[in-house]
């Protein structure tokens, strides 16, 4: 078989993606961590490191579009360049989110505290696996591990109706609770937010792999 | 046109021929069991194949992949290299072109052929159209004249020809040249139109207008095109078929086979991975 020299190119693009992968895996722990540890200064280092992650996104669709343009790729490479173009904006959005959340950790520290963050760090946790399982997926072109990945997104979905109900709560119990509660909800919103991200680049490696759009279908289905 | 090579064994494994499931037109053409032999040497193998009407069917695969050996087929152009030899059938609307009571000079009106170095006749632009026609016994200035129209317009040429019909085919440039002589095809009006890489030898903007050419005429007539040109394949054609050493290994949508073809061989050969 012949090495074509754009080859480098799909690895190169690869190589950002993971890169960019990373990082957004980084800030999502970090957020995390401001947010169980209540630590300002983590917060506003992951709010400052967003601009990074944007420019990453900027110059791997830059390079997607230049192979586009001069190779004109087909069949298992035009699924790759197609997914690749789909998975950043994906990435960018769960970076943004975790910004959101330190956003929210910054201004709950002026709060009353709200103990415990009942099912908050479960749900962020099963996100967090969720978006890292995505990008083993992708990397290894494991349509099996993405299909597991899509599943759990329903449990996902459940602990923010659950997060939601008990802070709920909290808020009908003492209006002084109100305010924290609504940040904390937005937060469980976030992390599921980031676990749909997780969901739609799971649904691209299926494309990548088998070239099947199972995107708004039953993902099992064969 | 294509140089043919001669097959010589191999031990490289060709998958059987896939079809992916695809929406129904009735076929035009129907290849069953079709065998092609110069002499001794077999260069195509068991071809089955439906082409479908009033669409583009493109034949891609690397070079003496007998893509142009098939399409010759087809209106047995082949007939006329000594020993060669076609076994299996190739139905036009159901009937077998290889049967005995099959007037071959009939056949050829019916299916046309346009190749890759135009070949206009040493003769004005009409009379290249108009020849067909005449040899048909048709002479009727009239009927000479509107069809001579007709086939210019329908291959997109009698804007830039109109005022000089009389000029020698030669003074056209090599895309006008290649237009008129699908315009030549056109007016015996036939049904199907055999093009063997018929824009390999233009430039980009002549090409383009081969290419834009084939999508209307489509509407019309049913279309085999053979070409090296991955892209030119996927822009024009409705169903693919990639052969590979004398056998066809894959056939289906054009979407399918540039976007997920099935065989691995077909990826390799559309990606550019060897070729």
């Amino acid at each position: 078989m012949t090495l074509r020299h754009f080859d480098r190119d799909i690895e190169d693009i690869k190589d950002l993606l993971l890169r960019m992968g990373a990082m957004v895996e980084d800030a999502m722990q970090q957020s995390i961590r401001a947010l169980l540890e209540n630590d300002i200064r983590i917060a506003e280092q992951v709010i400052a490191n967003d601009d990074r992650i944007d420019e990453m996104e900027v110059q791997i669709d830059q390079r997607v579009i230049e192979l586009i343009a001069k190779m004109q790729p087909a069949a298992g490479d035009l699924r790759f360049v197609a997914t690749a173009m789909k998975i950043t904006p994906e990435l960018e959005r769960i970076a943004d989110l975790a910004q959101d959340v330190c956003e929210r950790v910054i201004e709950l520290a002026k709060e009353p505290m709200l103990k415990p963050l009942v099912h908050l760090p479960r749900l962020a946790e099963d996100a967090q696996r969720m978006v890292r399982q995505s990008l083993d997926a992708f990397v290894r072109g494991d349509a099996n591990l993405a299909r597991a990945v899509i599943k759990e997104d329903d449990v996902v979905d459940q602990l923010t109706v659950e997060s939601f109900r008990t802070l709920l709560t909290y808020m009908l119990e003492n209006p002084r609770y109100i305010s924290p509660a609504i940040r904390l909800t937005f937060i469980g919103k976030y992390f599921e937010r980031m676990a749909d991200g997780a969901t739609n680049i799971c649904e691209m490696v299926v494309y990548l792999v088998e070239g099947r759009m199972i995107k708004h279908t039953n993902a099992d289905q064969p | 046109m294509t140089t043919l090579i001669p097959m010589e064994p191999t031990t490289m494994q060709i998958p059987t021929p896939t079809a992916t499931a695809t929406s129904f037109v009735p076929p035009k053409i129907t290849v069953k069991d079709f065998n092609f032999f110069y002499g001794g040497a077999h260069v195509l193998h068991d071809i089955n194949l439906d082409v479908p009407e009033q669409q583009v069917t493109a034949l891609i695969g690397p070079s003496g992949c007998g893509k142009s050996t098939f399409v010759r087929s087809i209106n047995r152009m082949n007939d006329i290299i000594p020993e060669a030899r076609g076994v299996g059938t190739i139905e036009i609307d159901g009937r077998n072109i290889y049967s005995p009571d099959t007037d071959a000079v009939e056949l050829r009106r019916r299916v046309g052929m346009v190749f890759q170095k135009s070949n206009p006749f040493p003769k004005s632009i009409y009379d290249n159209v108009a020849y067909g026609l005449r040899i048909g016994g048709i002479r009727g200035k009239r009927t000479l004249s509107e069809t001579v129209e007709k086939s210019l317009r329908r291959a997109a040429l009698w804007d830039e020809v109109k005022d000089r019909l009389n000029d020698s085919a030669f003074a056209l440039s090599g895309g006008q040249q290649q237009r008129l002589c699908i315009a030549r095809a056109l007016a015996v009006d036939p049904e199907i139109l055999l093009m063997d890489e018929p824009a390999s030898a233009l430039d980009p903007i002549a090409t383009t207008k081969i290419e834009e050419l084939i999508w209307e005429l489509k509407a019309n007539y049913t279309i085999v095109i053979v070409t090296h040109n991955m892209q030119q394949a996927a822009r024009v054609s409705d169903k693919t078929a990639f052969f590979m050493l004398g056998k066809l290994v894959e056939y289906g949508d054009t979407n399918t086979i540039f976007m997920n073809p099935r065989e691995k061989i077909t990826e390799d050969y559309v990606t550019g991975r060897f070729g």
